[in-house]
């Protein structure tokens, strides 16, 4: 990746006890999701890129300005560095209206007030909020409040942006609504982000690539497919262990066809048609040598990519046009003779696929 | 949160006792004198010429208060460092100590001899028993109320905001001004008050540091005190309009903290 234009992330810092260490860079237009478990250090990845935290040691530079290194004693603070950030709760100011909130940083950078005003109409317009310009930010929704938090962030103009658990506020009837318009948002922005997520499904429906991170280290960074096909440690095939793609669902109601490049699914979706996600755990996935006879809509002739000894299990990553993890007693495992390349037939219930936005 | 339900007979009798120890001498302040005396006494010069001495007197005191207070109260707000506990104690020790100890205190450290004033004094500057004395009295005495109240305003508001506001390309003084102060607008105006009134109220400190010169450094207070050895109805037209001042600072303080209260988000 040409460094010039991305973000590029290499630091330490150690609090007390916890030491976080990382190292990663983000294109223009590519998210990154970081995960991992409550005090792995997702949190603290962003304060260091957002300039609320200072590494001990290291360099972050984001579309060729250096915003931090500690070997020449650079540093640049929050406000100098055009970052963009969707803080957990959304941070907005409550004795601000939801259009001052958007104008906040228009203002911060120099622009006049009408100026900025109007600039803050703008990004409400673009994000569907014009109706709510006047209000405060305490009679919102939380979805709305959400789409106020990114408005904000985007309205004064940030080279990169990063989102704290964009949907850790919101219940989840309103996630599903609003990851795909999340997903599309972001491709269009074209900037470098960085989420933090501790729910997998948000990661890998959001980002192109994922970080998993435990204790403090950076364990793991690939694309969803990648970290399924070579997990390092129990922990990424664990997190990793989610079958997951986009799909384009037909309309129509009850039992319908999803396809997933040349794969087509069945499942079943009334609330949905157009561009989807279908998930499903990997012990939802059965194996068997040859075609059964049976009820399951779902049926893939495939072959055997890699075997995975789980603790408890085995995880068998597939090539059935897409790439598919099944999760197997290890007994089962024996008496198919599973090993790479061995052809097998996997099959998926129409009702253990999820779909959602 | 307060119960809609009834207060028993008992809690009632029990509580009004304190209530009514409160309203008596208020009451007879008010019914002594006829309030049409009142106002003849009122246009006394020398309850005149106290009343602009303490309205003057107590507007810089507050003023200075916010500004000397605003800083030190964002100070122990914001930070930790070695000597807060021992910083924090000393600001608020001047709402314990008797106010004529303070008062002696001032002497020694500005009067004529005393530990700064001696210096002072070679310059041609002599503070003791002027009005500006008046003015650091209430200053010692009134500030620490402003400033526990700013901190305490300070210490609530949500430090995420702030940080929000930085990524958002607001400078550490303009997150102060914009997120900080509005959000601690209803603590801040309940501390103005509280010092104003208590700076209003100064009797002890001045006496001892600025003495009891009409004109100069008699205040409403040091005139009831010196009418009422010769005019009581003075003195109590005088008390009456203090009474007044206190009460007006009160209700308008509980509005504007009501008004300007902010809601949680």
């Amino acid at each position: 990746m040409p460094e010039g234009r991305g973000l590029v992330f290499d630091a330490a810092v150690t609090r007390g006890a916890f030491r976080f260490e990382a190292s990663f860079a983000v294109a223009p237009g590519e998210t990154l999701a970081v995960v991992g478990p409550s005090g792995a250090g997702k949190t603290t990845a962003l304060a260091l890129v957002a300039g609320l935290l200072r590494p001990d040691r290291g360099r972050i530079a984001c579309g060729g300005e250096t915003w931090c290194d500690t070997s020449s004693g650079a540093f640049l603070a929050p406000e100098a560095r055009r970052v963009g950030v969707v803080f957990q709760e959304y941070a907005l100011f409550p004795h601000l209206t939801v259009r001052e909130n958007v104008a906040y940083g228009p203002r911060a950078r120099g622009r006049g007030r009408a100026e900025a005003m109007a600039l803050a109409a703008r990004w409400l317009d673009t994000l569907g909020l014009s109706a709510l310009g006047d209000r405060g930010v305490g009679g919102i929704s939380g979805g709305e409040r959400q789409r106020v938090a990114i408005a904000r962030a985007l309205a004064s103009e940030p080279a990169a942006l990063l989102l704290d658990e964009p949907f850790g506020a919101l219940d989840v009837a309103t996630r599903g609504a609003l990851r795909s318009d999340l997903r599309a948002f972001l491709a269009r922005c074209a900037l470098p982000t960085v989420l933090v997520a501790h729910d997998p499904v948000d990661a890998f429906a959001l980002a192109d690539r994922v970080a998993v991170t435990e204790r403090g280290t950076l364990t793991q960074v690939g694309t969803h497919e990648e970290l399924l096909a070579h997990p390092r440690g129990a922990f990424v095939a664990e997190l990793a262990g989610l079958n997951l793609y986009r799909a384009v669902l037909a309309p129509g109601r009850g039992l319908k066809e999803a396809r997933v490049g040349a794969v087509a699914f069945h499942v079943l979706a009334d609330d949905w048609s157009g561009p989807s996600f279908l998930a499903f755990a990997p012990s939802e996935v059965a194996l068997a040598p040859e075609r059964l006879p049976g009820s399951p809509q779902n049926v893939f002739p495939g072959r055997v990519v890699e075997v995975q000894p789980l603790p408890d299990r085995l995880r068998v990553v597939l090539d059935v046009g897409v790439t598919m993890a099944a999760d197997v007693t290890r007994e089962a495992g024996a008496s198919l003779g599973l090993a790479a390349g061995r052809a097998v037939w996997a099959s998926v219930k129409a009702t253990a696929i999820r779909v959602y936005g | 949160m307060a119960s809609a339900e009834r207060p028993p007979v008992a809690l009632w009798l029990a509580s009004s006792a304190l209530a009514l120890y409160i309203a008596l001498p208020l009451a007879a302040l008010l019914l002594v004198v006829p309030p049409a005396d009142l106002a003849s006494h009122l246009g006394s010069p020398m309850a005149l010429r106290a009343l602009w001495l303490s309205v003057r007197t107590t507007l810089v005191a507050t003023a200075l208060a916010v500004v000397l207070g605003t800083p030190l109260a964002y100070l122990l707000a914001r930070y930790s460092f070695r000597g807060r506990d021992v910083l924090d104690t000393l600001v608020d020790l001047p709402i314990t100590i008797p106010p004529v100890v303070a008062g002696v205190a001032l002497l020694l450290a500005f009067g004529r001899r005393g530990l700064l004033g001696r210096h002072l004094e070679v310059l041609g500057v002599s503070v003791a028993f002027t009005t500006v004395a008046v003015v650091m009295a209430q200053l010692l005495i009134s500030s620490p109320f402003f400033v526990k109240a700013a901190r305490a305003g300070f210490e609530a508001v949500d430090t995420g905001l702030e940080a929000a506001a930085r990524t958002l390309g607001a400078s550490p003084w303009r997150v102060f001004w914009t997120v900080t102060v509005p959000l601690a607008r209803p603590a801040l105006v309940s501390g103005v008050v509280l010092a104003w009134a208590r700076a209003l109220s100064e009797f002890g400190a001045t006496m001892m540091f600025a003495g009891n010169f009409p004109g100069r450094t008699q205040t409403l207070t040091l005139a009831v005190m010196t009418a009422l050895e010769s005019d009581l109805e003075t003195a109590v037209a005088v008390s009456v309009v203090s009474l007044g001042l206190a009460l007006v600072a009160l209700v308008a303080a509980k509005r504007i903290a009501g008004r300007w209260s902010v809601p949680r988000a």
